[in-house]
This record gives structure tokens, C-alpha cells and sequence, in this order.
């Protein structure tokens, strides 16, 4: 499949072979079983956290402590061709090295930086983020998970955590909890006593991707386990941010994935005596798919560039992360109908995108909190508090 | 242990490939290249020797300055430097003036193993190793699925139709790999940032005392008379089973000389 605009050639010679690694890493170890993790709803991190590590995904924008120190547009590129295997495995990659690395390495003490950066950046060790709630979604602030410091300075922390990736996998979590002094950044071993992740079932989409709750109950921590660089909301939402910037990138991958399996699909079903892709209907259908894909393209090489100037804003991030995630979950719609009910079975990757792009679309920052940031930038008007 | 691995660009395979009208040589600026597969399996074999047994492992490419991406692959598998024999000289050369010129890069570098895949996804002549073996006086051991070093020993296990064969000689060798013989490593990003940091050195025909006329379209022993572009494929033949399905599918293995 043509590449319209040639984005890449944009790309530095390290930036393609970063790509090029990427993407026949994701060939050989992800594609061949990804339909099948998702059918049986597993995702084996242990297997492939090494694997990751090995090659320097994990943490890979980060400087130091075994981590790779890449620019910001090789992080997107890296995190493009990772959810083109499937948004699962760029989630596991995103909440490791920009969820639970990250707040170690810009907030954590030299301490907890030595303890676990290394071992995560070489994926023996896996992290998760607890931020979300039950009852606190789009509205973090409002967190019922609380910390307390007895005499001794011990922490004591207890409380509930919903929809974390990674959760029953992990070594540690970076959990945000409501302290004396305001919201706090905690890490928490998860053999801590006290602390459980049970795994959701029942998920229609990132089924390839473990999703947890994590339950704190009296979980005993020592002074040193709180983040001393951070307190309040900005600790968790800069470390969202830093997510963010890969799913802008990542659904890309995402996208292209969907759109060159129609293309393919177009070229070779035959109805009426001729290729599908030969009818105007199914042309239309494809050259808004690839003009979509293409700017979506634009926008996430912009961005990494401003990322890379050190002058990107948090609203562009959420200008990013909303119109790319609608673009490719555009994409992945009218892909599934070209293919037609060949769309809807695992033997294509569309309709796995498709879910995937569903949970996508809501979390980091739902759509609508997205369009309420710009809105608020366009007004000058807060909509939501 | 000095080992030199050769390492050639070629068109991806997954795209088209195309001659040049003009001149009927491979056109290398109309697709991306990439490095020739079983050159990385090479490259790997390297890097696994050197982790073994200590030295240093030089890529060699010979090629147009678009080879330098294939050359920093190289490096960001793990290489340790690079020579880089670029010439318009060299435009056009065949299997025989390619290894009359990588020899005497390979003379200037020196070496105590040259390893290379055993055929390029363009050319495929599959000579290459074997001539600069002649050229150097050096003994070839080709089609390794297995090389074991030991001192100044070298054993490698050549396959063959029927199995393999052990073949032992002594170092300074040319060896050429085929794919069973391990899995490349990917190049991690850690190993892509150190890359661009290792010396890669340009070699001339002049710096490599490479003779002009010796090389080059002009002095190509072999000729592209002409080319076509491959006809598209035909309809197959559709045969209905009447109850001799087998005797048919039979006679049709037997027409083409498989039975």
C-alpha cells in the first residue's frame, strides 16, 4: 500500500531503523498469536516484558537507569508500530514506561530510581498506575483512596483503584492517593501485604491486554514509599500527558493496520466480475480512509516535533490524542465494512483494532474531556468545574 | 579475532524491483533498500564469535552512498566499525570484478575470518564467497549451518542435499552462512543511538588498490542481453474428477518430470 504523503521521509536514519525494529519485532513475536490472545483473552507479559526490554522499549524515553533516552517523535514512532500489532501491547508498553517509570524517574527519590528503574527498563520488573476509581473517573480529584502517617511515619493506605492495566501482573504500582498534604504519588510493591489485583473479565475490547482492580486494604508502606518530588494533581496528569503523546502516535499504527487489510481485502475479493476495490463506492470508502490516516499522520509528527522543542502544551496533547483516536477508530469502522463479514471475525485484524479503539477512545482523558480542554482554551470558559 | 563480515544493500523484497533501461543494471534509487537477509545472519554469527572469543567485528559494504543505511544496521546490531568501498567505478560490476574488488578492500582491512550469507535476494549468483576465497588464498568454508572456532581452527557444518558435511580448515578463512544457522538479533535502540557514533571509513577504488579498468559495467565478463517484465500469471488448468482424479493428477506430475 502507497504511503501518500511519505511522512516518513521526515524521519531521521535513526528514527526509520527505530521504526524498522519495531515493526519486525512486532511481525515475527506479536502478529502470529495476537488474534489468539485476544480470543482467549490473554496478553503474556512476562514472555514479551524481556523481549521489550531487550530491545529498549520500556522507559525508552527516558534518560539514564538502563533506559534508551530516545526523542520524543522515535517514542511515537516506537508507539505506532507497537499498536499496529494491537493496542494491547502499546497500552502494556505505554503504562510501563510513561505510567510507572515515569513518575519514578521525574518525582521518585535516587532510592526508589535505583530500585526499579533498571529492572524495569530491562522488563523484569513490571509496573502499573492506579489513579481511576469506581466512582472517579473524568474527575480524579474527587479520589477516595487515602494514605495516613502513623507515629511511627509508617503509611497506611486504603482505598480501591478500577481499570489498571497490568494490575495482576505487576511488581509495583504507582498509586495516587488523598493524603493530609493532598494527593500523593505512593510506590507500592504488590506482595505488600494488604494489597490485592484481581483481573476484570467479561471485556469486549483490549482483550489482549490485562486490565485490573487494585484493592488497598491497611497496605503498611514505610515513609520512603511516597514520591518526594510531587503533591497534587499535577503528579498524575503529567505522567498522563506523557501517555497520551504515545496514543496519538500509537493509533496510527492501529489505523494503517485496518486500512492496508482493506485495501488488500478490495484488491482481491471479487463480486459482480471484478475487484470490490474497483467500484467507486469502495474507493471513496478508502481515499477518506488514507486522507484521514495521512493527517492524523501530520498532526502526530507536529507534535512530536513541539515535544521535542520542549514547547509542547498539555491542550495540543489533547488535541492530539482526540482527533487521532477518532480518526483511526473512523478508520477501523469502514475498514470492518469493507471487508464485509469478513470484517467481523479474527482472521483480519480489523475488528480487533476496532474494539480496542473503543477503550482508546475513553481512557487517558475521554473524548469529552478532550473537547472540554480545547473548548476551554477556545472560550477562555471552564465547562466542567 | 579480526572478523570482517561482508554486508551488501539490496531492494526490498517486498516492493517491486527494477532494471534500468539504460544501462540494464539494477535500479537502485526507484526502492528502498535493505540489508541482504542472510548477510544479518551473518552479522549475527559474527557478533556471536566475537562474544566468544574477544576481537573486533568490521562490516564491509560495497555499494552506492544510499549503503550507508545498511551499514548502520550493521552497526546497530553491534559491529564495531565500518569500510565503506564506494566508487563510480564500480557501477555495474559483476560477480567476478565485485570479488576482485572486495579482496583488496579486504587485503587493506586484513582479517582472520570473512563471513558473508551465502547469496544476495537481487543477484543470487551465490559466488561471492567462493571467489573471494580464490582471490585472498584463503580456504572456503560455504554454506555453514554451524562454525566452531578454536584457536587457530575453524570447523563448520556445510549442508547439503542428502545432510551436511564437517569441513575444517585453518584460519585466515571465508565463510559463508545460511539461515538455519541462528536468528538475528533485532538492533535494540540502545545499539541504533551507539551506531551513530562508530567510525565508518570511505574507501575509494584508488584507497583500495583497485584497478579502474578491472571493474565496472565495462568490465563485466557477464551481460544483461535483455528483459522483460514478468508475464503475468496465467489462468491454471481446472480437471474434473470423473473418478480418475488420481490417474490425472498423476500424469500431470509425470508431464512436468516430478514423478
Amino acid at each position: 500500500m502507497d504511503d501518500l504523503l511519505r511522512l516518513d521521509d521526515q524521519l531521521t536514519p535513526e528514527q526509520r531503523m527505530i521504526r524498522d525494529a519495531v515493526r519486525s519485532f512486532v511481525a515475527d513475536r506479536v502478529l502470529p498469536d495476537v488474534a489468539d490472545w485476544f480470543e482467549e483473552a490473554v496478553f503474556p507479559a512476562r514472555e514479551l516484558a524481556p523481549q521489550l526490554g531487550a530491545l529498549g522499549v520500556l522507559g525508552m524515553h527516558l534518560d539514564g537507569y538502563g533506559c534508551a533516552g530516545l526523542d520524543a517523535v522515535s517514542y511515537g514512532v516506537a508507539c505506532r508500530e507497537l499498536e499496529a500489532g494491537d493496542s494491547g501491547l502499546r497500552s502494556f508498553v505505554s503504562v510501563q514506561g510513561s505510567l510507572a517509570m515515569f513518575p519514578i524517574w521525574k518525582y521518585g527519590s535516587e532510592e526508589q530510581k535505583q530500585e526499579w528503574l533498571p529492572r524495569m527498563a530491562a522488563g523484569e520488573a513490571i509496573g502499573c498506575f492506579g489513579l481511576t476509581e469506581p466512582d472517579q473517573g473524568s474527575d480524579p480529584a474527587g479520589m477516595r483512596t487515602i494514605a495516613k502517617q502513623d507515629p511511627s511515619g509508617d503509611w497506611i493506605l486504603n482505598g480501591a483503584k478500577m481499570w489498571i492495566t497490568n494490575g495482576s501482573v505487576a511488581d509495583v504500582a504507582i498509586v495516587w492517593a488523598q493524603t493530609d498534604d493532598g494527593i500523593r504519588g505512593f510506590v507500592v510493591p504488590t506482595d505488600t501485604p494488604g494489597f490485592s489485583a484481581p483481573e476484570i473479565h467479561k471485556k469486549m475490547s483490549l482483550r489482549a491486554s490485562v486490565t485490573s482492580s487494585l484493592y488497598f486494604d491497611d497496605v503498611r508502606l514505610p515513609a520512603s514509599a511516597v514520591l518526594p518530588g510531587v503533591t497534587g494533581l499535577k503528579g498524575p496528569l503529567s505522567c498522563l500527558s506523557e501517555a497520551r503523546f504515545g496514543i496519538l502516535w500509537g493509533v496510527l499504527g492501529a489505523g494503517h493496520a485496518c486500512l492496508e487489510s482493506a485495501v488488500d481485502y478490495a484488491k482481491t475479493r471479487l463480486q459482480f466480475g471484478k475487484p470490490i476495490g474497483a467500484f467507486q463506492l469502495t474507493q471513496e470508502k478508502l481515499a477518506w480512509m488514507a486522507v484521514a490516516l495521512e493527517q492524523a499522520g501530520l498532526t502526530a509528527l507536529h507534535l512530536g516535533k513541539l515535544k521535542d522543542a520542549g514547547t509542547l502544551k498539555p491542550h495540543q496533547i489533547s488535541f492530539g490524542k482526540l482527533a487521532n483516536v477518532r480518526a483511526a477508530l473512523d478508520i477501523a469502522r469502514q475498514a470492518r465494512s469493507v471487508l464485509g463479514a469478513n470484517g467481523i471475525t479474527l482472521e483480519y485484524p480489523v475488528i480487533r483494532h476496532m474494539n480496542n479503539l473503543e477503550s482508546v477512545l475513553t481512557y487517558e482523558g475521554t473524548q469529552e474531556v478532550h473537547l472540554l480542554t480545547l473548548g476551554k482554551v477556545l472560550t477562555g470558559l471552564d465547562a466542567f468545574r | 579475532m579480526n572478523i570482517v563480515v561482508c554486508v551488501k544493500q539490496v531492494p526490498d523484497t517486498a516492493t517491486e524491483r527494477k532494471l534500468r533501461p539504460d544501462d540494464k543494471t539494477l535500479d537502485r534509487d526507484a526502492v528502498d533498500g535493505v540489508v541482504n537477509e542472510l548477510d544479518e545472519y551473518a552479522v549475527e554469527e559474527a557478533l556471536r564469535l566475537k562474544e566468544a572469543h574477544g576481537g573486533e567485528v568490521t562490516v564491509l559494504t560495497m555499494g552506492p552512498a544510499k549503503a550507508t543505511e545498511t551499514i548502520r544496521k550493521a552497526l546497530a546490531m553491534g559491529a564495531d566499525k565500518a569500510v565503506h568501498l564506494s566508487d563510480d567505478a564500480l557501477h555495474g560490476s559483476d560477480a567476478l570484478s565485485t570479488s576482485y574488488a572486495m579482496a583488496q578492500a579486504l587485503k587493506k582491512i586484513g582479517f582472520d575470518l570473512v563471513i558473508l550469507g551465502s547469496e544476495s535476494t537481487d543477484a543470487r549468483t551465490g559466488v561471492l564467497a567462493a571467489m573471494l576465497a580464490e582471490r585472498l588464498g584463503a580456504p572456503q568454508l560455504t554454506l555453514a549451518r554451524k562454525v566452531e572456532v578454536n584457536g587457530s581452527a575453524i570447523a563448520i557444518e556445510r549442508i547439503t542435499d542428502y545432510g551436511y558435511d564437517k569441513v575444517e580448515a585453518t584460519l585466515p578463512a571465508v565463510v559463508s552462512v545460511v539461515e538455519k544457522i541462528n536468528e538475528p538479533r533485532y538492533p535494540s535502540f540502545k545499539g541504533i543511538m551507539a551506531a551513530k557514533k562508530k567510525p565508518v571509513e570511505a574507501l575509494g577504488i584508488a584507497d583500495a588498490s583497485v584497478d579502474a579498468s578491472a571493474v565496472g559495467l565495462a568490465a563485466a565478463y557477464s551481460e544483461v542481453a535483455e528483459f522483460a517484465a514478468a508475464p503475468p500469471r496465467a489462468a491454471g488448468t481446472i480437471v474434473k474428477d470423473e473418478g480418475d482424479g488420481g490417474v490425472k493428477a498423476a500424469d500431470f506430475l509425470a508431464s512436468k518430470k516430478f514423478i
